[in-house]
């Protein structure tokens, strides 16, 4: 497949934004860097920069790879970009508001009912609920991807526990102690205010009326979650405590943290638990890792759940589709950022050109989450296609499909040398007070060649992403 | 800070201190194993570091007979003694890991590096030859943690817990060492001075790095109950009892004026500092060192446990 490339294009000479990356890759040989590749990985192993992949036993911490060669997007690239992102941020939250309580958009026709009510993201429990500022999805990440000089894509929006962060973090931070000549000679983008940005997020949506500075913590599933060391790190960054459910209790109608003072209130909890374990007596009721009574407390607006229950119906894929239509209907202007053309399974007309053409599509089911359960037509087998139509045609709701985009490629250290590896791009923005975006995001890229996934769970690695300023 | 942190750091602490101690054990029976033996049993040396580090019973669930490699398999690499090296190195990490946020880069990394190098370090491969080598790298490790804790961390809760732990812990194994190397020493009656003692008591003053401590303080040949005042009422001897309780009470001391709140485990370790301050030597033989310093390890873990219950360990 044919694919722009960041460094030269359509292969018409080098874009000036890699100039110097270019003059650098050229003052190394590749052992020089084959090396450094190596340096970098112990760098990685030693601060514990591990995640867990999930049913593999063996290796139950291992490093996303990393690659070396910087993934560039000029400043102008970027504004473009982050205007995007902005206006989607605000509008998917006004989804949010509107969803739990008119639902006007419903009302003025422009989405179906039942694509709201029977979404099992949709959590009934949340109706009237008025969150801080109204913000529900204080933390997103936006996964887009590129196909040509003039064309973004949004692939994804993570609305409920994006994660990834850290990778931003320390790929530039490893960049930086490896290669510094690079940061001095060039002006990059800061990301390392994210921490900061963060907690000033979080501060901004406290209960409202706290006579004192909010405390905040995160709250994570433990030590055997596969972002644990994100959580952890985060936690560390901005100086708040790292906690479990086992640390919490509800009590006198608040929430508290246990501490070796004994019970010390908490007003902002930043969740890295999924909605369903926050609260056995709201939600599941065999949930060990949540806390008896913090949805009662939260829905009395004593304390701040950060993202708020109940925001995964603005980034299931079947609302995806309709998120232009949201867009115009909160924002009142076209979308600066396009969808991915997607045709709906539960459509008839669509899921009969589906079946017809799988072997060209993507198809990914609308509750799955990280490249696991989807087809990749072009890369599958006669009897996989064939299974999946069987699959598709049991269940047309659970899918969505859309055309195999030639992702934008960036130059990758690989074992024969430097060559074109396709990129995405996840950038993580904050929505508190006001928009806090990061420059950049994480560049993920597919190690091996021709590979359009670059899920960290199926093999994909990733890249500091600079914007270089004006 | 949690409750469960605190309860994290403090054992995180205890494991590194007996992840050395456990070597230090190692290290004594294989020196006094290469000395000419008079009396007692062959491998005694090594029973006698099994009963030291309390893991005597699990080793012969594990093994019918005692060898020198298969003591030395149980106390530095076997995953099924919790108090073995590798044991203790795991947990360190794994509290460590459940706690990285209480941790600086430094503590971390060390301990991280500490057990990637020890999962690396072939369990089959030990030659009795490389022991020593491998017994001067966990040393080296624990120091590097401490000098880690101790040039990089606030001097919050997470110095007072770390310390308290590291200090009990350290406290408890000088007590288990001399209890045990009198037992197996200390003939019925007798005055010790011959060869074969003195090279045995310079073993294990050596165990806590005392050996030259010895001849600055008294500047004369080994003997039992100068060695007992060394290890348990020296309070310039860093691994002897009385410098452990001056750490724990002046850990406490800082807890409680961080915390504004006195707690019963401060007056708990002022106390036991206080007898250690009060007793001498001779008074301790004369109600029986063994009994004396069973005492005191119940006194110990009465106050672990008072630590755990004043700052809420478990919720």
């Amino acid at each position: 497949m044919d694919a722009f490339d960041e460094r030269t294009g359509r292969g018409d000479g080098l874009r000036e934004q890699y100039r110097a990356v270019d003059a650098w890759l050229g003052r190394h040989d590749l052992a020089t860097l084959q090396r450094k590749r190596e340096e970098a990985e112990t760098l990685f192993r030693r601060s514990g920069i591990t995640f867990a992949v999930y049913g593999n036993e063996e290796s139950t911490e291992r490093l996303i790879p990393f690659d070396l060669i910087p993934r560039v997007i000029s400043a102008a690239e970027w504004r473009r970009l982050s205007a995007g992102i902005e206006q989607r941020v605000l509008a998917l939250n006004a989804f949010l508001y509107d969803v739990y309580h008119r639902q006007e958009i419903v009302r003025a026709g422009r989405i179906p009912a039942d694509l709201i009510v029977q979404n099992e993201f949709f959590l009934p429990e949340m109706i009237g609920v008025d969150p801080a500022r109204h913000v529900y999805s204080h933390v997103i990440g936006i996964d887009i991807v590129r196909t040509s000089e003039d064309d973004f894509f949004v692939l994804e929006d993570n609305t409920r526990t994006p994660s990834g962060v850290s990778y931003m973090l320390e790929n530039r931070e490893t960049m930086m102690q490896m290669f510094p000549e690079l940061f001095t000679a060039h002006r990059v983008a800061p990301v390392e205010t994210y921490p900061e940005m963060l907690r000033a997020t979080l501060q901004s949506v406290a209960p409202p009326g706290l006579a004192r500075e909010p405390n905040l913590a995160l709250l994570t599933p433990g030590l055997y979650n596969s972002a644990y060391f994100e959580h952890a790190f985060l936690a560390d960054q901005m100086g708040i405590e790292l906690v479990e459910g086992r640390d919490l209790v509800v009590e006198d109608g608040s929430l508290w943290m246990r501490t070796t003072r004994g019970l010390c209130p908490l007003d902002v909890v930043y969740r890295r638990i999924d909605d369903a374990f926050l609260d056995p007596l709201a939600f599941d009721p065999d949930s060990v890792l949540g806390i008896p009574g913090l949805f009662d407390v939260y829905r009395s607006g004593r304390v701040t759940i950060v993202n708020a229950p109940g925001t995964g119906i603005a980034d299931d894929k079947a609302v995806y589709t309709y998120v232009p239509e949201i867009i115009e209907f909160y924002t009142g202007r076209p979308p600066l950022l396009q969808n991915v053309p997607t045709w709906r399974c539960r459509r008839p007309d669509d899921l009969a050109w589906v079946l017809e053409h799988l072997a060209e599509l993507v198809v990914k089911e609308v509750h799955g989450s990280g490249g696991y359960g989807m087809l990749v037509g072009p890369a599958a087998s006669r009897a996989e296609l064939d299974a999946f139509r069987e699959r598709l045609r049991a269940r047309p709701d659970a899918y969505i499909a859309q055309p195999t985009l030639a992702l934008s490629t960036c130059p990758t250290l690989v074992d024969a040398g430097i060559a074109p590896r396709h990129v995405d791009l996840r950038p993580y923005v904050l929505c508190g007070d006001r928009i806090r975006l990061a420059p950049g995001g994480l560049t993920r890229v597919a190690l091996r060649e021709g590979s359009l996934v670059v899920n960290s769970s199926q093999g994909g690695g990733t890249k500091d992403t600079w914007v270089l300023q004006d | 800070m949690l409750g469960r942190t605190a309860e994290d750091l403090f054992w995180l602490s205890r494991y590194v201190e007996r992840a050395e101690n456990t070597a230090r054990l190692v290290e004594v029976a294989y020196r006094i194993g290469l000395m000419p033996r008079e009396g007692g049993g062959p491998f005694e040396e090594w029973r006698s570091a099994l009963m030291s580090s309390g893991c005597e019973s699990g080793y012969f669930a594990r093994h019918a007979d005692l060898s020198a490699e298969k003591v030395i398999d149980w106390m530095i690499f076997d995953p099924e003694n919790p108090s073995s090296v590798w044991s203790c190195i795991g947990v360190a990490r794994q509290n460590g890991r459940a706690q990285r946020t209480a941790l600086t880069q430094d503590m971390w990394e060390s301990l991280n590096t500490t057990w990637i190098e020890m999962s690396a370090f072939g369990r089959n491969r030990l030659s009795i030859g490389d022991l020593m080598a491998l017994l001067n790298w966990i040393k080296q490790r624990s120091a590097l943690f401490r000098g880690a804790l101790t040039g990089t961390i606030l001097r919050n809760d997470t110095w007072c817990f770390s310390q308290l732990g590291a200090f009990v812990e350290r406290a408890d194994n000088t007590a288990r060492i001399l209890d045990v190397k009198y037992y197996v020493l200390l003939p019925e009656t007798s005055m010790i001075g011959g060869g074969v003692d003195g090279r045995q008591w310079g073993a294990i003053l050596r165990s806590v790095s005392a050996h030259r401590s010895y001849q600055w303080v008294y500047r004369e040949a080994y003997r039992p109950w100068r060695v007992a005042e060394l290890l348990i009422l020296n309070r310039q001897m860093p691994r002897s009892l009385a410098f452990s309780y001056e750490r724990i009470h002046g850990s406490l001391d800082l807890v409680t004026a961080l915390h504004e709140a006195r707690l019963p485990s401060l007056e708990h370790a002022r106390a036991t500092s206080e007898m250690l301050r009060s007793h001498e030597v001779g008074e301790i033989f004369q109600a029986g060192l063994h009994e004396f310093l069973l005492g005191f390890r119940a006194r110990n873990d009465v106050l672990a446990g008072q630590i755990a219950l004043d700052y809420h360990f478990r919720g």
